[in-house]
């Protein structure tokens, strides 16, 4: 059996189980969200014993060499010992700096750090709220603005989105941890024609990546699909036009599956990218949002001629629920 | 018989660069393909082109080495779930149109497929 120390306590894990597994089960709060190795919102620390190599996937090489591990991937071999402490010294404290609704279902989150985040226009962060609450959101902001900007999807039942929406006020401190992710602009081949095709708060990387590649000087021609069942899901258009008022090789199209108009296409997301780009061989390309959505989108451009190497995918995964602690229940 | 005067496949088409680029052409071809492509769909694109990359890398002469154990572990999921001599001779056929199409010489495209071959037992199971 393998067993796991955290806080002076030994907890045994049960053979296959992973570490955030073992701990949630036996009452041990640790954050976390997606619990699929992607969001890193459970990123914890080895101060004694080894982590399986699966554990460290995606992380930065410094965090690896001191430890960190992402404790949902993190399944140690019978006879482990391990010695863990939570990620709560990579995190920084910030407050809600502003709140305001781009459509009527996704808040714009303005934060402000109290010591500046190093990031790039596109990744994703977790978001921790005092009560350890933790949820991971892409960032709409260029790094050289002067808050973090995130745009939050109000969900049915949603702990962090309602707490937002509904209870939230600037001033409201909070913290944040990371960034993560590898979906951003990198300078380079300026002339390299872009396809940025995503839905719902998708478009919160995509506005970064847009707004980091325009400001990086790139000439080629960028085009930005943004798809929504209807259009009230779409956000930020007349900000978009206006970009692509300013910037000529800048094209932006909105699409819906139902109730198009002049301005905005109807159709499926993958329909529109094939006739406004048939054949996007050479081209670089981001993709985000709706998981399968995504996925599809990825091997379509594929088989479209696009090379792996220049595509790069955020799929959005939903956080899974946490059992509900009835005693916890009115206790405020 | 000189092993120094003839270069492997893999030597001839460019060595580890030239796999990247024949992988996406391989790769696309077997997703196209709807009797096989799925036992190639993987939520990881990246590890799946990785793996084809290997075969590539392998079934050209190139510094990679399965042992006819491992490709018995490695496919017997997908016999599982039905992988037969149909779906070997689709990817076999698969590997030749992306060798003709990088435009390699018909005697050797003739040598691939014959390593290919040698694993058909392995990769079947038998």
């Amino acid at each position: 059996m393998a067993k796991v120390k955290h806080e002076s306590n030994w907890y045994p894990l049960e053979s296959g189980e992973s570490v955030l597994d073992a701990l949630l089960r036996q009452g041990v709060s640790i954050p976390n969200a997606c619990r699929a190795g992607a969001c890193q919102s459970c990123l914890m620390r080895a101060v004694a014993g080894t982590v399986p190599e699966a554990s460290q996937v995606g992380l930065k090489d410094t965090l690896r060499a001191q430890g960190y591990f992402l404790a949902c991937a993190c399944r140690p071999p019978e006879g482990t010992l391990l010695e863990v402490t939570g990620a709560e010294a990579l995190r920084l404290p910030a407050r809600i700096q502003a709140l305001s609704w781009l459509s009527t279902s996704v808040l714009r989150v303005r934060l402000v750090t109290d010591s500046p985040l190093a990031y790039h226009a596109g990744q994703y962060l977790s978001l921790v709220r005092e009560d350890g609450l933790t949820r991971s959101y892409s960032l709409a902001s260029l790094p050289h603005e002067d808050a973090l900007e995130l745009h939050v999807r109000l969900l049915p039942g949603g702990a962090m989105s309602g707490w937002l929406a509904r209870d939230a006020r600037p001033g409201d401190r909070l913290q944040v941890q990371g960034p993560a992710g590898s979906c951003f602009y990198v300078p380079g081949r300026p002339e390299q024609p872009l396809l940025l095709a995503g839905t719902g708060t998708g478009l919160a990387p995509l506005y970064g990546i847009v707004r980091d590649a325009l400001a990086a000087g790139h000439s080629g021609p960028i085009w930005l699909f943004h798809g929504a069942r209807t259009p009230e899901g779409l956000y930020l258009t007349a900000e978009l036009r206006a970009l692509a008022e300013q910037h000529p090789q800048f094209h932006y199209r909105p699409g819906v599956l139902e109730g198009g108009t002049r301005d905005i296409a109807e159709g499926a997301l993958d329909a529109l990218i094939r006739a406004e780009c048939p054949k996007p061989v050479g081209w670089r390309a981001w993709l985000c949002g709706d998981g399968p959505l995504v996925l599809s989108l990825r091997k379509k451009l594929f088989l479209a001629g696009l090379s792996l190497k220049d595509l790069h995918t955020d799929a959005f995964l939903p956080s899974v629920p946490q059992v509900q602690r009835t005693s916890d229940a009115g206790a405020r | 018989m000189s092993v120094a005067a003839e270069k492997s496949v893999y030597e001839q088409l460019g060595g580890a660069p030239a796999m990247t680029a024949a992988v996406e052409v391989f790769y696309r071809k077997v997703l196209a393909d709807e009797h096989i492509s799925h036992f190639f769909e993987d939520v990881d694109m990246e590890r799946q082109a990785a793996k084809q990359k290997a075969f590539l890398t392998m079934v050209t002469g190139g510094p990679v080495q399965y042992s006819g154990r491992d490709m018995r572990a490695g496919h017997a999921p997908l016999v599982k779930r039905g992988l037969n001599d149909s779906h070997f001779d689709a990817v076999a056929g698969h590997l030749k149109a992306t060798l003709e199409e990088l435009g390699v010489a018909a005697p050797l495209v003739a040598k691939v497929l014959a390593i290919a071959e040698s694993a058909r037992v392995d990769v079947l199971g038998r």
